[in-house]
């Protein structure tokens, strides 16, 4: 199956491109990142790899196409409606279109007699060091009792898939690839009984889900004719500002055949920008113009009122 | 109309906001009270995160005292001198806040804190409001005069050294009494957004005994500048001032103030009182219950 990564050597400079591609394989081209700063995903491309990569490896991809109809593998060539959400003051949540194509080997469509893919677009957001608290009644009132901190819990998590993603793959591979709500790696940092912490990994997961931040959407992926594929994920208005990375699983059999990441950056723009800086580093003449702000106000109002 | 709140990081529906400072700030203009009793709950119940309700409440409350003081300093209805030693307290008094709200913050205990203190606080002055206001108003019926006013200070005001001479509230007292309760309701404008007008009133008609005529002149006056020094330690310590939330909440509030104070004028003292004490009471049977009932979210999650 790797036949056309040990041909790649002699096919020279077209391939070099490809380096920083998706395709199956072409990760063993390239060195090792040091594993505790890079996740490699094992079809090639970093977690967090720069935006500028998504061209080049499509580029790269129109360029080894003729290359790759000796594979035996499909390959994904994705892509996002917008790369860059830019939050200003009317932003109440934003839709992305995620969308691509799956070049089957061989051709364009299927092979006969293979059982139809399935994909699957998981959406996550930056990861946040979070503690949650449990509410237990003591002496007649609910009063925060437990606590478990958690390193890294996706701040936004959502996926869609052209089939409930239970029916797609089996439980170990969803929780090699975070697919599901139930298979996320939330790392807990405390080390608490695996009950008690199964009990706040389900509260977590249940109380982002009510707020719209984690969510299944199962058959909302369509897939045309075995080659193109579309999928809509609503980003709400209460994301937290920074790196989003949109993943995109091509998978057939229970099997994860290609992969791909895009990177979406989320952030706030103009006035909303400039507000939450000047917060943040100018406290106090923030909080000056706050109060000036509110001293105006009501003595505007009453200067007015008397007026009439 | 959508509206993003840079600093709450979430979109509202910027009428509603608007409406809610009307609402209360018409409550602030017939009663004199800064009205953050309200707004910080219902700013919650709305969903934007507590740390920032309270926050923004504060300048909420400084706009709507704003034109209070004014009007009530042209009818010289504030005590400067007693204001001014509210004032000392109150700022001394929102610093401890601020140390007690990163202590609560730290131990999770922050919203039951606030929860509870709110049902002791509102529960206990409404009830006072509520039957004082009630005795008046049945004796106003049957056509007996209400018993003269008790001009007294309470016996645990005048068991404090050092006295000073409050002349426009005719008192001669400790200066202790009043910094002692600016401390107080310092430290509440703090943990709770509210101006802690619904405190300093009965505490300065029943316990430090002063005249109607200037209560409430001085009470927005000591408002006013202690919700200011609160927004001030918020932005610096939590940083969770929503400049935009506390515009349209003002927007809504000063105007509701003005049309509030109008319709205080021709209503009758006791029943503004009566209908004041039923709102804080229902208030706090609100909160006691949902203290008491099994809430919707077991878990909170916060930032760490």
């Amino acid at each position: 199956m790797f036949d056309w990564v040990s041909a790649a050597p002699k096919r020279g400079t077209a391939l070099r491109s490809i380096h920083r591609s998706s395709i199956a394989g072409a990760w063993l081209l390239r060195p090792f990142p040091h594993p505790a700063t890079h996740k490699i995903l094992p079809w090639g491309g970093r977690v967090g790899e720069r935006a500028g990569a998504a061209t080049r490896s499509k580029i790269a991809l129109i360029l080894a196409a003729p290359l790759l109809l000796g594979q035996t593998k499909p390959v994904l060539v994705p892509d996002v409606s917008q790369r860059e959400i830019e939050i200003a003051y009317s932003f109440t949540g934003a839709d992305l279109l995620l969308f691509g194509a799956i070049l089957h080997a061989g051709g364009s469509g299927p092979r006969a007699g293979e059982p139809p893919a399935d994909i699957v677009v998981v959406v996550k957001g930056p990861t946040e060091s979070v503690l949650v608290r449990e509410k237990q009644k003591i002496a007649g009132i609910w009063v925060n009792a437990e606590r478990t901190r958690y390193r890294s819990a996706p701040s936004f998590y959502a996926i869609a898939s052209s089939r409930p993603i239970r029916q797609i793959v089996d439980a170990r591979t969803r929780a090699i690839y975070e697919l599901g709500l139930d298979s996320l790696q939330l790392s807990p940092a405390s080390g608490a009984v695996p009950a008690v912490q199964a009990r706040f990994d389900a509260g977590l997961v249940e109380l982002k889900k009510r707020g719209g931040l984690y969510y299944e959407a199962p058959k909302t992926v369509e897939i045309t004719d075995d080659v193109l594929y579309r999928a809509r994920v609503n980003i709400p208005a209460r994301v937290p500002v920074g790196r989003f990375t949109a993943e995109t699983f091509l998978i057939r059999d229970g099997r994860v055949l290609a992969a791909a990441v895009r990177d979406i950056d989320i952030r706030k723009s103009g006035f909303e920008r400039w507000i939450a800086r000047a917060a943040e580093r100018s406290s106090f003449l923030y909080g000056l113009a706050a109060v000036f702000l509110s001293v105006f106000f009501g003595w505007a109002a009453g200067a007015i009122w008397r007026r009439f | 109309m959508d509206l993003y709140l840079p600093i709450a990081s979430l979109s509202v529906n910027a009428v509603v906001i608007v409406l809610l400072g009307l609402g209360v700030g018409l409550l602030s203009g017939m009663f004199g009270v800064g009205g953050g009793f309200l707004t910080t709950p219902l700013l919650i119940v709305y969903g934007i995160p507590p740390t920032v309700a309270a926050a923004s409440a504060a300048s909420q409350v400084t706009g709507a005292s704003v034109s209070g003081v004014f009007a009530h300093l042209r009818r010289d209805g504030v005590d400067l001198h007693m204001g001014a030693v509210l004032i000392a307290g109150g700022v001394l008094g929102s610093g401890m806040g601020a140390i007690l709200f990163k202590l609560l913050q730290s131990t999770g205990q922050i919203d039951t804190v606030i929860a509870v203190l709110y049902v002791v606080m509102l529960g206990a002055i409404g009830w006072l409001m509520l039957s004082e206001s009630w005795g008046a108003i049945r004796a106003a019926r049957e056509g007996t005069t209400p018993r003269a006013k008790r001009r007294r200070h309470h016996p645990m005001v005048a068991a404090l050294p050092l006295r000073w001479r409050f002349y426009r509230s005719g008192l001669y007292i400790s200066p202790f009494a009043p910094l002692l309760l600016g401390f107080a309701t310092g430290i509440l404008t703090v943990l709770l957004g509210v101006g802690g007008g619904f405190i300093l009133i009965p505490a300065m008609l029943y316990l430090i005994g002063m005249p109607t005529q200037v209560v409430v002149g001085t009470s927005l006056f000591q408002i006013l500048f202690v919700s200011a020094a609160a927004t001030m330690v918020h932005s610096l310590t939590t940083k969770a001032v929503d400049i935009v939330l506390a515009a349209l909440l003002l927007l809504g509030s000063v105007v509701g103030a003005q049309i509030g104070v109008r319709f205080a004028q021709r209503a009758r003292p006791e029943y503004l009182r009566l209908a004041l004490g039923v709102i804080v009471l229902l208030v706090a049977i609100r909160i006691l219950l949902g203290l008491a009932w099994r809430p919707d979210e077991i878990f909170t999650v916060e930032l760490a």
